[in-house]
């Protein structure tokens, strides 16, 4: 298992080959961390005999920026644009495990809009990195034609990130107590034409991947981890599920209304990578359905941010031509109309919010498995300590099982099919 | 199960547990560590079978300084417990879980890598996010967060932790 330390070579290549005959020794062979099918900075270290992997050690870190340290010299509310940058494929996860978190500490919740519009945007994400995971998988399987289209309709929901939020990633949309501002109407429409055109594309995907024999042959029966292996290793998420344990914390431990949305959490008994496929085709369906549920509570208005102003964000914000900035109105307000006002923003932008002392650990269901922040807080106005139980960190682990004895090829197929985000391993 | 039922079913055999946010928390000695996490795996009605996480927070000048948050989930209850031990400053070590737990390995690295925390025990215990010739553990409070002077429209802005603001 991935406990063991790097084996040494089986056979000592120090010792001479016989006259004439073949030396059987191993090769030490480094993947990455500069491979283009290591999805970012990840390096295996690979032992072979031939074209079978003996051993395997995956190395990380090479993406290590310091996140959780960051965390601990800003303010509460500034953690939200870290912690968004760490899985940068699920950047709404991250904002909503954090925030999540944070209002515990606090003992407040966001008003319903604002819990709408979190799922809503969680479930699209969910779809946009499902279908970068698609798309990069199958570049690397040699389905070239799907990169295309993964990417061209990630793009349509890029452009709703955008309207909403005014960036394509790193949004920092979700604020402790709600979310920066309401989803323009321009954002619902696109939404509404999205869930129309969607199922039409995944159904397309299907046809292309799901009875291709090339893709099938690179898939079935490869990069094989059973149920019993990953719940030992800690493995979440679609691999889990590919697995046929039905482990989904929006079902298990229900956040932001989770419970009160109709949706199934979708299993496979194949536990390879084909059922992996198969699992993140059928979640992406899923995550259509609680679009679709969201969109039509949307018509309720309401507030998107605690009333609180102790905790809310002082100003009122819109998307500008650079992201997210200071409406003009109330810059005019607090500069020319109230000395109160900016006084209050002042104290709230500089010193932020006093988060009581204590505790928390709060799982949210990313694309890759469970989330996890553990936020302590010793009553100050910074975070004493943020820790990111990122799903692709601990699911690497499973590489050894996965690879070991198996070919050097599908070693491709096997970290593919775990779908793991160097930004979310490294922080 | 709630948390309060969750504490309740501890409490006899570890009697400092409390509930805090809807989260249960047990405390145990270092010495009793690996015989706890059996038997909170184990016990058939709190069968915390996996481990979400291992973290730790560094308190210089408390007693202990560090203490270690180790949280942990039941796939059949679905609950969670979270279980703290504090390990003093000249002494941190800590008896290694990764035989309770294999997923363990990972995350007791990264706290070793971070803190400086030894896993006693640990089949590999090597820094996983740092470099390896890294000198000292960057999460420690002791430790600058590090960073140099930006120039920004012509003045000079000092990294965040040397900022008077």
């Amino acid at each position: 298992m991935s406990a063991a330390a790097p084996r040494q070579p089986s056979v000592d290549p120090a010792v001479p080959a016989p006259p004439g005959g073949f030396r059987e020794e191993t090769m030490i062979v480094n993947m990455g961390p500069q491979h283009p099918s290591t999805h970012g900075v990840l390096r295996l270290l690979l032992e072979l005999d031939g074209e079978t992997v003996v051993s395997c050690r995956p190395i990380v870190g090479y993406l290590h920026t310091g996140i959780e340290k960051n965390c601990e010299y800003r303010t509460w509310q500034q953690g939200v644009t870290y912690v968004t940058r760490a899985d940068y494929l699920s950047p709404f996860f991250n904002e909503l495990g954090y925030c999540l978190a944070v209002e515990r500490l606090l003992g407040i919740e966001a008003p319903p809009r604002a819990q709408v519009l979190r799922v809503m945007f969680c479930e699209m994400n969910r779809i946009t990195s499902h279908l970068v995971w698609l798309a990069t998988s199958g570049l690397e399987l040699g389905a070239v034609s799907m990169a295309l289209y993964g990417f061209r309709e990630r793009e349509m929901l890029l452009n709703i990130f955008e309207i909403a939020t005014g960036l394509r990633m790193n949004h920092a949309y979700l604020r402790i107590g709600g979310v920066v501002m309401d989803i323009p109407p321009e954002g619902e429409r696109k939404a509404r034409e999205f869930l129309e055109l969607m199922p039409g594309r995944i159904g397309e995907y299907e046809d292309i991947l799901a009875r291709n024999p090339i893709w099938i042959e690179r898939n079935q029966g490869v990069a094989v981890l059973s149920a019993a292996d990953a719940l030992a290793l800690g493995v979440t998420g679609p691999v889990l599920r590919s697995a046929g344990v039905a482990r989904d914390v929006r079902q298990d431990e229900p956040y932001s209304g989770y419970e009160t949305y109709d949706f199934d959490v979708v299993t496979r008994d194949g536990a390879d990578s084909f059922a992996r496929f198969e699992v993140r085709i059928e979640e992406m369906k899923q995550s259509l359905r609680i679009i679709g549920q969201c969109l039509d509570r949307l018509g309720q208005p309401g507030p998107v941010m605690v009333e609180d102003p102790k905790v809310r964000w002082p100003a009122q914000l819109e998307v500008g031509p650079d992201g997210i900035g200071n409406s003009e109105a109330y810059v005019k307000h607090i500069m020319e109309e109230s000395m109160e006002a900016l006084i209050h923003h002042f104290k709230m932008v500089t010193e932020g919010v006093a988060v009581p002392p204590g505790e928390v650990h709060v799982p949210v269901e990313s694309p890759r498995g469970e989330l996890g922040y553990s936020v302590v807080s010793d009553g100050g106005h910074r975070p004493y300590r943020v820790r990111i139980r990122d799903p692709s960190f601990v699911n690497l682990q499973a590489v050894p099982s996965m690879v070991e004895g198996g070919l050097v090829a599908d070693v491709i197929a096997a970290i593919a099919s775990l779908d793991p985000v160097m930004g979310g391993v490294d922080r | 199960m709630r948390a309060e039922e969750l504490a309740g079913l501890v409490r006899p055999r570890y009697p400092d547990v409390v509930v805090a946010r809807g989260e249960a928390t047990v405390v145990v000695d270092r010495s009793e560590l690996h015989e706890a996490f059996v038997y909170l795996r184990d016990d058939p009605m709190l069968s915390l079978d996996s481990l979400s996480g291992v973290s730790a927070t560094d308190w210089p000048g408390r007693t202990p300084r560090y203490w270690l948050a180790y949280d942990l989930y039941s796939m059949g209850h679905k609950h969670r417990l979270r279980l703290k031990v504090g390990l003093l400053e000249d002494d941190p070590h800590v008896p290694s879980v990764v035989s309770v737990y294999p997923t363990a390995n990972w995350h007791e690295r990264e706290t070793f890598d971070f803190y400086g925390i030894v896993f006693d025990g640990h089949p590999d215990l090597l820094r996983i996010l740092m470099p390896d010739g890294w000198k000292g553990h960057p999460l420690r409070k002791t430790e600058d967060l590090g960073g140099v002077n930006t120039r920004y429209k012509g003045a000079f802005i000092p990294p965040v932790d040397r900022r008077t603001t």
